[in-house]
């Protein structure tokens, strides 16, 4: 999709922004000339099969993936290697299997960067307090390691985790992606709750449509490295940019929306 | 063997090396102090890296000093000796006399050859040592033709600062041996008899062969018509005692000629250079401890060959101590107290090879883990390093040990940086693998939260490897615990020495002395890094690696 006139004065105003941006793998193009802006305080969802570069493109937004041609955008600016420290912080990242360090408890965790940027204990524990509260999370807790908890608790974990500088920006790589379904259910709800009351800009990778759906009304399908369709559900229904998103809503036809 | 040929092994003045030891010290917990410092003091996590560190060099620091202390009573007099039984033997004889003339003195023994005991005496850090007049006009004083008197010798070393005693009343040199009962019945008394008898068998060993003072040079100065054919000289005694031959090169007191019934015959042509037995010593004892180099001059053609064969049968073949040989030789009691001998000479040479193992793994694990780090984060830089450490460790240990002379001369240091390269490999390549086998997704995680290189390194990264980082380290010490056993080659002491000694003894509970203690070490060592290992890996990776 290539990016309109008006698109540019949108994206100073964008919290995260491709322009053109692209990344190769060899010859295989992950990512391809893909221009999409996020808004602030919005929550956007990046669709796709596997392999459709849905991650990569997450990924090149916290400079874990440089583009190999094309720029990425953060608050307006493109994205530096000096600035990356600073953009990470107003980012919190959370993966499909949480990423939590199995060497250091929960608070350990928690308490790994704000102690790193000179936080106090008690400032830390008061805020690992509130994102627990915020979470359902017992303080309990805070003392064990993560190989003594279920799924459901890491995850909860690497949101707070993801959560304790209070950051604008919310990336998630399929977080529910590991879940069983009666765990994933529940956090759907509880994370669409957190991300409504928190005002965050959210940007999440799922492959689930109806998970997708749930969360948001801005949709961008992605294939083979280019977006196919940036819309709502209905959009895609109404007006499918291309036979694939008819294919992969059709992929879907069961979920109770589309009975 | 023999002062002329046994100059490859050496040592230097033990008080000498706990000083080096403790001269690393300082640098070695500056260098921890610097990496450590990094990472802010006040991380929680970083404690660990901080008791690891201080823990180490602890362990470093005590085994660097326990030799210190050890070494710490200074005696008036120090007395060396060369690694061979004759040399020992005639440094407990100076030793003895000395504490009958009211002397406090030291023997230092088995320190290794020519070349150290003279730059030990030169340098003060021993007074006197035996000595052979061949190699001081062979080895030492080079512009002194072969053959000069004593009277010349001693007015030579005086530029030295060293003064040399009148000839303690054997020649050491070499000589042909042949069975005492068949030269009685051949009526062989000398070298020139040899030549009526051109149907004997000669065998000599194959430097004596080879050397121009040798074989070809007595053949033509006493005219034999006889051939003679190469041997290894251990073997040779024993094919002359079953009559495969019948005469050999040897040395004039070697210990196998009273055992085996030899008769040495006379070198009537005086063609052998003569190694008159002497004592050499600093001449500042003239005024530090006269009463000591009187108690030498004494000793001045007391002892003749049979006299010093006889003693070194009783040590070498008999297996009596050169205290007690020496002791029974000047016809005074030996020391009270030889049964906690035992375990003072144990707890010596535990000392001495705790010291060489810690202070080379420490000091490995201070470049090693830095090296692994760098090579788990450059490629291509890492499979140089890799490659390299791998090389090393392919070095045979005794030609690595022997390499290491030029660098650092002779003693502990050579044998620890030998043990420390050793010990390179198995830190660097598995603090790489440590490294380089933690989940991306970990890292990542890390680099997403925003956290600096350097504090992933040390809170994520170096945490996760922990547990590949101490494998690595406890391998090193398992091995460095039995290659320092070759230590005692160049001199550094351990384990190694009664080893060593036991060798040329040929004494099997000497070598029990130093084999057994080297084995239970290295299974210590063992223990000691699984609870290391055990009490430093986080509770965290415990339960993941019980899940």
């Amino acid at each position: 999709m290539p990016a309109s006139p008006e698109s540019s004065t949108k994206l100073s105003d964008s919290a995260f922004a491709l322009v053109h941006a692209t990344r190769a793998f060899g010859t295989t193009r992950a990512v391809d000339d893909v221009s999409v802006a996020f808004d602030r305080g919005r929550t956007s969802i990046l669709i796709g099969s596997s392999g459709s570069g849905k991650s990569t493109l997450l990924r090149m937004l916290l400079g874990l993936e440089w583009p190999t041609a094309g720029e990425v955008l953060c608050d307006g600016e493109p994205l530096r290697r000096e600035t990356l420290p600073g953009v990470r912080r107003r980012v919190g990242y959370v993966i499909q299997d949480g990423g939590l360090f199995p060497h250091l408890t929960v608070l350990g965790n928690l308490a790994l960067l704000p102690r790193h940027l000179g936080w106090s204990h008690s400032r830390v524990r008061e805020r690992a307090r509130d994102l627990a509260r915020l979470a359902h999370l017992h303080e309990d807790l805070f003392n064990r390691f993560p190989a003594e908890l279920s799924g459901g608790q890491r995850q909860r974990i690497a949101l707070m985790r993801a959560l304790m500088l209070d950051p604008p920006t919310l990336l998630l790589d399929e977080p529910l992606g590991a879940l069983d379904p009666l765990v994933r259910h529940g956090l759907q709800d509880e994370l669409r709750e957190i991300f409504r009351s928190l005002g965050k800009t959210v940007i999440m990778v799922t492959h689930d449509l109806a998970e997708a759906a749930f969360f948001s009304d801005r949709l961008i399908l992605l294939r083979r490295g280019r977006v196919l369709q940036d819309g709502s559900l209905d959009d895609f229904r109404r007006n499918p940019a291309d036979p694939f998103v008819r294919e992969f809503l059709a992929a879907h036809r069961t979920l109770p929306g589309a009975a | 063997m023999n002062g002329i040929s046994n100059e490859i092994l050496v040592a230097r003045h033990p008080c000498a090396s706990g000083a080096a030891f403790a001269g690393l010290q300082p640098r070695t917990s500056k260098a921890t102090r610097r990496a450590s410092g990094r990472d802010g003091a006040g991380n929680p996590c970083c404690r660990l890296w901080h008791v690891v560190g201080a823990g180490l060099l602890t362990f470093a620091a005590l085994l660097g000093l326990l030799p210190l202390v050890a070494f710490a009573q200074q005696p008036t007099v120090v007395i060396g000796s060369k690694n061979f039984t004759e040399s020992v033997v005639l440094g407990e004889i100076a030793r003895l006399s000395a504490r009958e003339h009211g002397i406090k003195a030291e023997h230092r023994r088995s320190l290794g050859g020519t070349r150290i005991l003279w730059r030990a005496l030169e340098g003060g850090e021993i007074d006197a040592y035996p000595e052979y007049t061949g190699t001081i006009t062979h080895e030492l004083l080079r512009n002194v033709p072969p053959g000069a008197s004593i009277g010349v010798l001693r007015a030579h070393l005086k530029a030295f600062g060293i003064g040399i005693t009148d000839p303690l009343g054997f020649n050491n040199t070499y000589a042909i041996g042949m069975r005492a009962d068949e030269a009685r019945k051949l009526h062989i008394r000398s070298i020139s008899d040899l030549a009526r008898h051109p149907d004997l068998k000669l065998a000599f060993s194959n430097e004596f062969m080879n050397r121009a003072d040798g074989w070809p040079g007595l053949k033509q100065a006493y005219h034999l018509p006889t051939d003679a054919r190469g041997m290894d000289h251990a073997l040779a005694y024993r094919a002359l005692a079953s009559g495969a031959v019948d005469a050999i090169d040897l040395y004039g007191t070697d210990a196998e000629i009273a055992y085996y019934h030899l008769r040495v015959l006379k070198d009537d042509l005086h063609y052998f250079p003569r190694y008159d037995a002497v004592y050499l010593y600093r001449l500042d004892l003239d005024e530090r401890a006269p009463a000591f180099v009187a108690a030498l001059n004494d000793l001045t053609g007391s002892i003749d060959a049979p006299q010093m064969r006889a003693m070194n049968k009783a040590v070498k073949i008999d297996g009596m101590s050169e205290t007690i040989a020496a002791a029974n030789f000047l016809g005074i009691e030996p020391e009270s107290g030889n049964g906690s001998a035992f375990w003072q000479r144990i707890g010596d040479y535990t000392l001495q090879h705790l010291a060489l193992v810690g202070i080379s793994l420490s000091l490995a694990i201070v470049l090693a883990v830095p090296l692994g780090v760098l090579a788990a984060r450059r490629r291509r830089l890492g499979q140089v390093v890799l490659g390299l450490t791998g090389i090393l460790q392919t070095v045979p240990s005794l030609a690595l040990f022997v390499f290491m002379i030029p660098l650092f001369g002779i003693g502990a240091e050579p044998a620890i940086a030998a043990l420390f390269l050793y010990s390179l490999l198995p830190i660097v390549r598995n603090t790489h693998a440590g490294l380089t086998g933690i989940q991306p997704s970990l890292l990542e995680s890390a680099a997403a939260l925003g956290l600096p290189p350097r504090v992933r390194l040390w809170r994520v990264e170096l945490p996760l490897a922990l547990r590949s980082i101490l494998a690595g380290v406890k391998i090193a010490a398992v091995i460095n615990v039995g290659t320092a056993t070759l230590g005692a080659l160049i001199g550094a002491g351990g384990y190694g020495q009664p080893i060593l000694t036991g060798i040329r003894l040929d004494s099997i509970p000497l070598i029990m002395e130093g084999a057994v203690p080297a084995a239970l070490l290295a299974l210590v060592m063992q223990g000691v890094f699984e609870l290391i290992e055990r009490a430093l890996t986080p509770r965290g990776l415990r339960l993941r690696a019980m899940a």
